[in-house]
């Protein structure tokens, strides 16, 4: 009964857009406005009615008159609206350059007590284009949610593309449960989740620039699970390839080299405070693991070494969001601090053209940020923030075939923090003419060396395109 | 042990019992049409306030732990909720309420939409390439999303099928009986300009007749600049208006210098209900509307 009730209401509306249809084009050759005759989803006062001059007597449309009920009703011609961008996928595109000055050399940049590897390290000097990001995404069908990110850097002399994201996402498994596979940012701490153009400084906080080279995505499969509560709960595990910093080698496991356990949650707190906490614990075993920026070991003939061993971190994050009564537009605030512990126990080849040496290490290496960031009037935010890390190795020559001193060896692994915790202070202010472009000052003291360091540095940040959403 | 069995069956079933029809409402306006139409069995949440800006909503946590266990959500659509709502639907993984399933109801797709704009670019500022999506200041309009709602209810709940279209069906009604006694009271209101905050006001416009004298924001979604408040207190002189039309949520400063400049009435109308004290459902927020505009013109 109430299917045949629904079939006959279809029909009807079918007919309805139709005709509607029909009216338009006589309108359209008649270069009148539509009659009140039309089926009327809402219908006219007379009186209203009256008061509009017939239709015939006004060669032009009137202002003043009131619309014909038709109007109101939807559009036939129109197509679904019910995706962002009917069958193409949304695309967006990030532009941003940077201005850097140091007043230390940048080349001896270095993080006291560990071996940075991957994007870590300063922006180049002078004037550069930062991350060139293109985003492409769409829903590949009822089922599936598609996105790949290229970006584009420059180093040196030598422009690279990267492929940083390429993944699916289920959207219907039942049970509030969700499958993710391709290469993805992984779920370590708040901001490793999030891409460079949405960061509020202009580059990464210590902690992920020593535990995860700056940013680190990989190959792998999520699988997470929501809770059905009003509390977000979500608990994830992925399984990654683990062939780069911060893991390396072992990448033709079947589950991957890297294994990664993470909970978040989250929830508001009245009309005008939000939150989210997360927890995660990465377990690899790297093999092999070199560290340095390729340039910075070029010129020492060859010399390198490679970690192998186990490699634990966890990462504790925390957010909080306040803007007056839920409205961001005039005013509004971000406190945000993640706590890395990485315990690793292993070994350190050292190779090089002389010959071989073999260092057992035992290292537990600690780091925080905490970062505020305050919109003060509408379009102008203003940062602050606070970052530090610090080690405790220990690590000793077992063998050494290398020609080189012990003592050479040892403070050439970098894993000896001369008794300095490397930490900064930042500060920044930006100006966003609209929500799609953002300029930004930013002046930082950096502590990692014996002297310190003033480095300003000017960005923009535009996105072009497709309405990016950003994750809390 | 008849009575364990039936006492287990008892509390395995209880949750779908008490589960009653969860709704998903976007903005206030859509929570006070799902209470109309959904019935008093509904829960519904109502994921924005009347102070918050639709635009600027973020895919909270809170938002996607509530998509999660939603069997309808009721959005304006049109990109209006684009900042937050693919990406919340997407992370709630719910099939229920996925683009494209019945329980994904936007109210824009079920009207006619006005000011769909010829070209796209961004420079026009934050415009809707499907055209304005605030359609909810025009009872006529909202006539047809309520009778299109109730539809779209009886499909993701077929077992309460004929509630829901009574309840949509009788409350049509009464916004046309109230749309036709308001345009009375209004009737001396067509043709009168008025100077808007946002543009946000075309539908409300286009129901009784009224004509914008302009906008305070430069472009939509951008702070008014002195530049362009002087521009339009020439434009004024020129051509005078009846005053100057603002929400709650727009920053008061803009409305209050041009009122000083041209001597013209603010008048706060509440752009969705509960915007203010007096638009406490949809029926009352028509009604409060045409009330401000009678009294701050007369």
């Amino acid at each position: 009964m109430a299917e045949l009730r629904q079939a006959i209401a279809q029909l009807r509306k079918d007919y309805e857009v139709r005709i509607s249809d029909l009216e338009r084009r006589l309108k359209a050759a008649e270069h009148k406005p539509p009659t009140t005759a039309a089926t009327p989803p809402a219908p006219r006062h007379p009186k209203t009615g009256a008061t509009a001059p017939a239709p015939a007597a006004a060669p032009l449309p009137d202002p003043v008159a009131p619309p014909a009920a038709a109007d109101v009703a939807a559009a036939p011609a129109t197509p679904p609206r019910a995706t962002d961008s009917a069958f193409n996928p949304a695309i967006s595109l990030i532009l941003e350059g940077i201005a850097a000055g140091y007043s230390r050399d940048p080349e001896t940049w270095r993080l006291p007590g560990f071996q940075a590897a991957g994007h870590a390290g300063l922006p180049p000097e002078g004037l550069s284009l930062g991350h060139t990001e293109l985003v492409v995404s769409a829903n590949v069908d009822g089922w599936f949610h598609g996105q790949a990110t290229l970006a584009v850097h420059t180093e040196d002399d030598s422009t690279d593309v990267e492929l940083e994201e390429a993944f699916i996402d289920t959207l219907s498994l039942p049970a509030g449960f969700g499958l993710r596979a391709g290469r993805f940012l992984a779920h370590v701490g708040y901001l490793n989740l999030h891409h460079p153009h949405a960061w509020d400084f202009v580059d990464a906080p210590l902690p992920n620039q020593a535990f995860l080279g700056g940013q680190w995505y990989d190959d792998g499969v999520r699988l997470s699970w929501i809770a059905p509560t009003a509390l977000y709960l979500e608990l994830g595990v992925e399984v990654l390839q683990g062939g780069q910093y911060p893991v390396a080698g072992d990448s033709n496991d079947f589950v991957g080299g890297a294994q990664n356990y993470y909970l978040k949650l989250g929830g508001d707190v009245g009309t005008s405070h939000s939150w989210q906490a997360g927890l995660s614990y990465l377990r690899s075993e790297p093999s092999g693991r070199e560290s340095g920026h390729g340039h910075d070991h070029a010129d020492e003939a060859g010399e390198h070494f490679a970690f192998t061993g186990d490699s634990n971190l966890t990462v504790v994050d925390v957010v909080w969001k306040w803007a007056p009564d839920g409205n961001p537009r005039e005013r509004n605030a971000k406190l945000q601090v993640e706590y890395f512990y990485r315990d690793e126990d292993g070994r350190l080849d050292f190779g090089s053209a002389a010959g071989g040496a073999l260092l057992p290490y035992d290292g537990r290496q600690q780091g925080f940020y905490v970062q505020g960031v305050y919109q003060f009037v509408p379009r102008w935010r203003a940062g602050l923030r606070y970052d530090r890390i610090w080690s405790d190795n220990a690590l000793a020559v077992a063998e050494n075939g290398s020609g080189e001193s012990d003592d050479d060896l040892l403070v050439e692994s970098g894993l000896l923090d001369a008794g300095r915790d490397p930490h900064r202070y930042s500060v920044m202010l930006d100006y966003s003419h609209s929500e799609y472009s953002r300029l930004r000052l930013q002046y930082t003291r950096d502590y990692t060396l014996p002297e310190a360091d003033d480095q300003v540095f000017l960005q923009y940040v535009m996105s072009l395109g497709a309405h990016g959403a950003h994750a809390f | 042990m008849k009575r364990w069995i039936l006492a287990m069956a008892l509390l395995v079933a209880a949750p779908q019992a008490g589960a009653e029809l969860k709704v998903f409402a976007c903005e206030p306006e859509w929570a006070a049409l799902a209470r109309e139409v959904a019935g008093p069995q509904a829960e519904i949440f109502q994921a924005t306030t009347a102070r918050e800006d639709p635009h600027l909503v973020q895919a909270r946590p809170a938002l996607i732990a509530q998509l999660r266990t939603a069997s309808l959500l009721v959005c304006s659509g049109a990109d209006l909720e684009a900042g937050w709502l693919p990406l919340a639907v997407r992370q709630a993984r719910n099939p229920a309420v996925q683009p494209g399933a019945p329980g994904h109801f936007l109210a824009a797709d079920t009207v006619r939409l006005l000011e769909v704009p010829a070209t796209l670019d961004r420079a026009q500022g934050d415009v809707h390439p499907q055209g304005n999506p605030h359609i909810q200041t025009d009872p006529r309009r909202m006539a047809l999303v309520a009778t299109a709602l109730g539809e779209r209810l009886a499909t993701v709940d077929p077992a309460n099928a004929d509630d829901y279209r009574r309840r949509a069906a009788d409350f049509a009604r009464r916004l046309r009986t109230l749309q036709l006694s308001l345009e009375v009271q209004a009737r001396g209101l067509r043709g009168a300009r008025l100077v808007v905050h946002h543009a946000e006001w075309v539908y409300l416009f286009d129901w009784l007749g009224l004509q914008s004298a302009g906008a305070l924001e430069p472009k939509p979604g951008l702070p008014p600049a002195a530049g362009h408040l002087a521009a339009l207190k020439a434009e004024l002189a020129a051509q005078p208006a009846r005053g100057i039309v603002r929400s709650p949520l727009a920053d008061p400063k803009p409305a209050q210098w041009l009122a000083r400049e041209t001597g013209l009435p603010v008048i706060e109308l509440p752009h969705t209900v509960g915007a203010t004290p007096d638009a406490v459902d949809l029926p009352a927020l028509y009604g409060a509307i045409v009330e401000r505009l009678l009294a701050g013109t007369r």
